[in-house]
């Protein structure tokens, strides 16, 4: 009985002294002089228009990586080809690198002085330091969640159905959307959910592509660094809340969709 | 799974392509690229710009950070009409890299547009006591400053230490010995002027190195601080470029900054202007050992010394910081 | 079932299922190498640029070095501690029962929902300077290890949580009444079982831990040899114009982050072998 409690104990309290008290802090300085201020805060029109590119760019991105999410998902696990091993590697690279990193590798290829740079800049075509290597870069960070969410369910699920429907006359579009994804659709839910949530707080490589154009480039997380180097504490800690509270939102509809065997 | 992975890539295609078009600018729009600390003083600027004949309807982009981040920015391929850096050397990089035209300089103001000193930050009731640069290597004084190899205004800091001990008759050993001390008790290098006095202001250090327009910009932000300026310190210039084949509203608005209602402006900012007309206005204190980094050799010289990244002695310094 | 009552509706002529897939297929590996594999490759590229003597020269420097080694000594500690806590906190959601158990778990997901630079924001408002208890960090490498254990909370909890839950208890039982003591019975049956899982997620975590960017770059101060992570020097090498630099740093730290992951995978197997 003393362990059970002992346990509760610690790893609560490991949550709350990691967790709970810094984010309740800054909720609560958020909302210590009023809602006003911290509404007009979020309002400006540079925080609006921060907040604004951010679902833009989520808006491109997790489409992109839905489509091609589950078309990755597909070819790994029911086609065999060559090098099929090494395009499950590529899809998990992302996790393993920094985001800074990705930043960096954008610039190497887009930048004026990249691979891409002179072509780009003869044809006056921006894509460092302006929306389309944003785009790339958050593409980039957030592409693994909806494989990896897909392929293990469609392991699972194995061919069978489609077998079937084939064999009944089925074209493979038709055995696509009336058999597979129905069967994969709360993996592809799942994998959306955790994609738009990387898509929303991402930081590292935007940072380094951005360029920082005020009102231009600045993505929501761009700004709460802006507004805490601005000396506007009040302006950084309220958008932090309206992201804590998307990622809120997010965390319900993660619990939502969770494959049911992972928690009770 | 064929004609949907083809939408998706169409899709994702145009949305690049529009972006990116829309970014290209044609006449009647400026980009400014900044250092990270005239923020304030731009958001005056641009209106009243705008409101001359010249300004009408000119729309502007800007970019504030680290004088040398922006600057390696546009070496990048950051789009910039007018760069505004914290030290010359910033747009010696442009020059090299045949953004800017080499006679950028050639005019009254050898391309300087403001002026400003470096300052030491103190907080409320000064504690230690702190009045001079000897007083900076005291045991136990925390020093706050920026990275010198990314801010231009560490870079400004430096100098003036270094150059207040050589004004005060010490040899150039003993002033780079001085340097060495002083940066142990540095406690913080952020990447440029803005994020150091965040980080002074948020409690940290004892005395932060600063420029005077930053001080004040503090304290007119309520912040408890004040500045004084030690008796000997270095004159900083901060150069404004137009960039090659930038917008003819460009120029205008370099004129505009050099103009006395610009100037007016900067000066009610806390910098010191440099039409002799406008400083009249102000009264900015003069220091008696003011000197300026034409005495120290210029940046050009000063640059390769102490701030190239390998063999600069900024850098030997900063190595033997890790010990 | 609905869907084979489905499939016999369609009518038409059979067709072979992979007439149209390799189109697909072949289009989402061009996505595939276009955003992840281009960059990369100009990446290594550049990181090469100057042959290995330039390479081992970018990383060979002394901040390099010093940022390289704070960056994997604080990986391994949060990864440790990750282990342990993360393991708790699963035994506490799966095997204890208490008011407000769903939202514990819900908010065990919180740190990789927020975005890293909200969630450096919020430890710097409590462990920081301004601090309203009185603990400051900022500044330390203590304010590191902060940083990176608030982000890497969930890998470990997500993949002990549903092996805890297929665990068999009739054997933890059975050893029960047969005399052992609780720390036996965790320690002989439960915990064999555990550590493949374990693993998984210390591996996911060390891999976060070693590019964290945003959240360690509010509350550290960056200090050259003593609070720089390497995330923090490729970004000042970035914009320092030394992009070759920043490019053999990033190549070796990403060949650091695939060696280990390797290794602890082969770990893991071996465990899952020699475990139950």
């Amino acid at each position: 009985m003393a362990a059970r409690y002992g346990l509760r104990v610690v790893g609560l309290g490991y949550l709350a002294v990691l967790l709970v008290a810094p984010v309740g802090l800054v909720f609560w300085r958020t909302f210590e002089h009023g809602f006003s201020p911290a509404w007009h805060a979020v309002t400006t029109h540079d925080a609006r228009h921060a907040f604004w590119l951010t679902i833009l760019i989520a808006l491109i991105a997790v489409p992109a990586n839905t489509v091609f999410g589950v078309a990755l998902a597909l070819a790994i696990v029911r086609r065999r080809f060559p090098g099929k091993g090494l395009v499950n590697a590529v899809v998990d690279l992302p996790l393993a690198l920094s985001p800074v990193v990705v930043g960096l590798a954008l610039l190497l290829l887009y930048g004026r002085l990249g691979w891409f740079g002179p072509f780009l800049e003869r044809h006056a075509i921006h894509v460092v330091y302006a929306l389309p290597s944003m785009i790339l870069a958050t593409i980039f960070v957030s592409l693994p969640f909806v494989v990896r969410e897909v392929v293990p369910v469609l392991r699972e699920i194995g061919t069978e159905q489609e077998q079937a429907a084939s064999t009944l006359g089925a074209s493979s579009f038709q055995t696509l959307v009336r058999i597979t994804l129905p069967a994969i659709r709360w993996a592809i839910a799942y994998g959306v959910v955790l994609t738009t949530a990387r898509c929303l707080g991402e930081f590292g490589a935007v940072s380094v592509v951005s360029g920082h154009l005020v009102g231009r480039t600045e993505t929501a997380t761009l700004y709460v660094q802006d507004q805490f180097e601005g000396f506007d504490l009040t302006g950084a800690y309220a958008a932090s809340v309206l992201l804590a509270l998307i990622a809120i939102g997010t965390l319900v509809a993660m619990n939502a969709f969770r494959p049911k065997e992972e928690t009770r | 799974m064929k004609a949907i992975s083809v939408i998706a890539a169409a899709g994702v295609a145009a949305g690049l392509l529009l972006t990116s078009a829309g970014a290209a600018t044609k006449g009647g729009s400026i980009s400014l690229v900044a250092y990270s600390t005239p923020k304030d003083a731009y958001a005056q600027l641009i209106p009243a710009f705008q409101k001359t004949k010249a300004g009408k309807g000119v729309s502007f982009t800007q970019s504030y950070g680290a004088s040398g981040d922006q600057a390696q920015a546009v070496v990048n391929g950051l789009h910039a009409d007018v760069v505004a850096f914290s030290l010359e050397p910033d747009v010696t990089t442009l020059v090299k890299a045949h953004l800017v035209s080499p006679s950028w300089n050639r005019n009254r103001w050898h391309g300087m547009v403001t002026r400003s000193v470096v300052v030491f930050v103190l907080r409320n009731g000064n504690p230690k006591h702190i009045r001079d640069w000897s007083d900076l290597v005291k045991p136990g004084v925390q020093v706050v400053t920026p990275n010198p190899f990314t801010s231009g205004g560490a870079r400004w800091n430096v100098m003036a230490a270094y150059g207040a001990l050589r004004r005060e008759g010490k040899s150039d050993k003993q002033a780079i010995a001085y340097l060495n001390k002083l940066f142990h008790h540095v406690v913080s290098q952020d990447k440029s002027a803005r994020e150091a006095l965040q980080t002074f202001l948020s409690g940290r250090g004892d005395v932060m190195l600063a420029y005077e327009n930053e001080a004040i910009l503090a304290q007119r932000k309520n912040q408890p601080v004040y500045y004084l300026i030690p008796k000997s310190t270095i004159r900083i210039e901060n150069p404004v470029a137009v960039t090659t084949g930038a917008s003819p509203a460009a120029r205008a608005f370099v004129a505009f900054l050099h103009s006395a209602k610009g100037q007016t402006i900067f000066g009610r900012n806390g910098y010191r202007p440099v039409l002799r007309s406008v400083v009249k206005k102000f009264d900015y204190p003069v220091r008696p050992w003011l000197f300026t980094i034409q005495k120290l050799g210029g940046w050009a010289k000063v640059e390769k010394r102490f701030f190239d990244p390998k063999s600069g002695i900024m850098a030997k310094i900063e190595a033997g910081l890790g010990k | 079932m609905a869907s084979n009552a489905a499939a016999a509706a369609v009518v038409g002529s059979p067709r072979p299922l992979r007439v149209r897939a390799p189109v697909a297929q072949g289009l989402a590996t061009m996505y595939l190498g276009f955003v992840v594999l281009l960059p990369l490759a100009a990446l290594v590229w550049r990181s090469t640029r100057a042959g290995g003597h330039g390479f081992w020269a970018a990383v060979s420097a002394p901040e390099a070095v010093a940022a390289l080694r704070l960056t994997l000594v604080a990986a391994v500690i949060v990864a440790a501690i990750n282990a342990v806590m993360g393991t708790v906190l699963a035994w506490v959601l799966v095997r204890d029962r208490f008011v407000g158990q769903g939202v514990v778990n819900a908010l065990i997901d919180l740190p990789f929902a927020l975005p890293t630079i909200v969630a450096g924001l919020t430890l710097v408002a409590l462990y920081g300077p301004r601090s309203p208890v009185g603990v400051s960090v900022a500044f330390t490498r203590g304010a590191v290890v902060l940083a990176l254990l608030f982000v890497t909370l969930p890998f470990v909890v997500r993949t002990v949580q549903p092996t805890l839950l297929e665990l068999d208890v009739e054997m933890e039982e059975a050893a029960a009444s047969l005399g052992a003591g609780r720390l036996t019975v965790f320690r002989r049956i439960v915990l064999p079982n555990l550590v493949p899982a374990i693993l998984s997620g210390v591996a996911l975590a060390y891999a976060r831990a070693i590019g964290e960017f945003g959240s360690v770059v509010l509350i550290t101060g960056n200090l050259p040899f003593k609070t720089e992570v390497s995330s923090v020097y490729i970004y000042g090498q970035i914009q320092s114009g030394a992009p070759g630099t920043a490019a053999a740093v990033s190549v070796l730290l990403l060949a650091i982050s695939l060696a280990v992951l390797l290794l602890i995978g082969a770990v893991r197997r071996w465990a899952w072998r020699h475990g139950s």
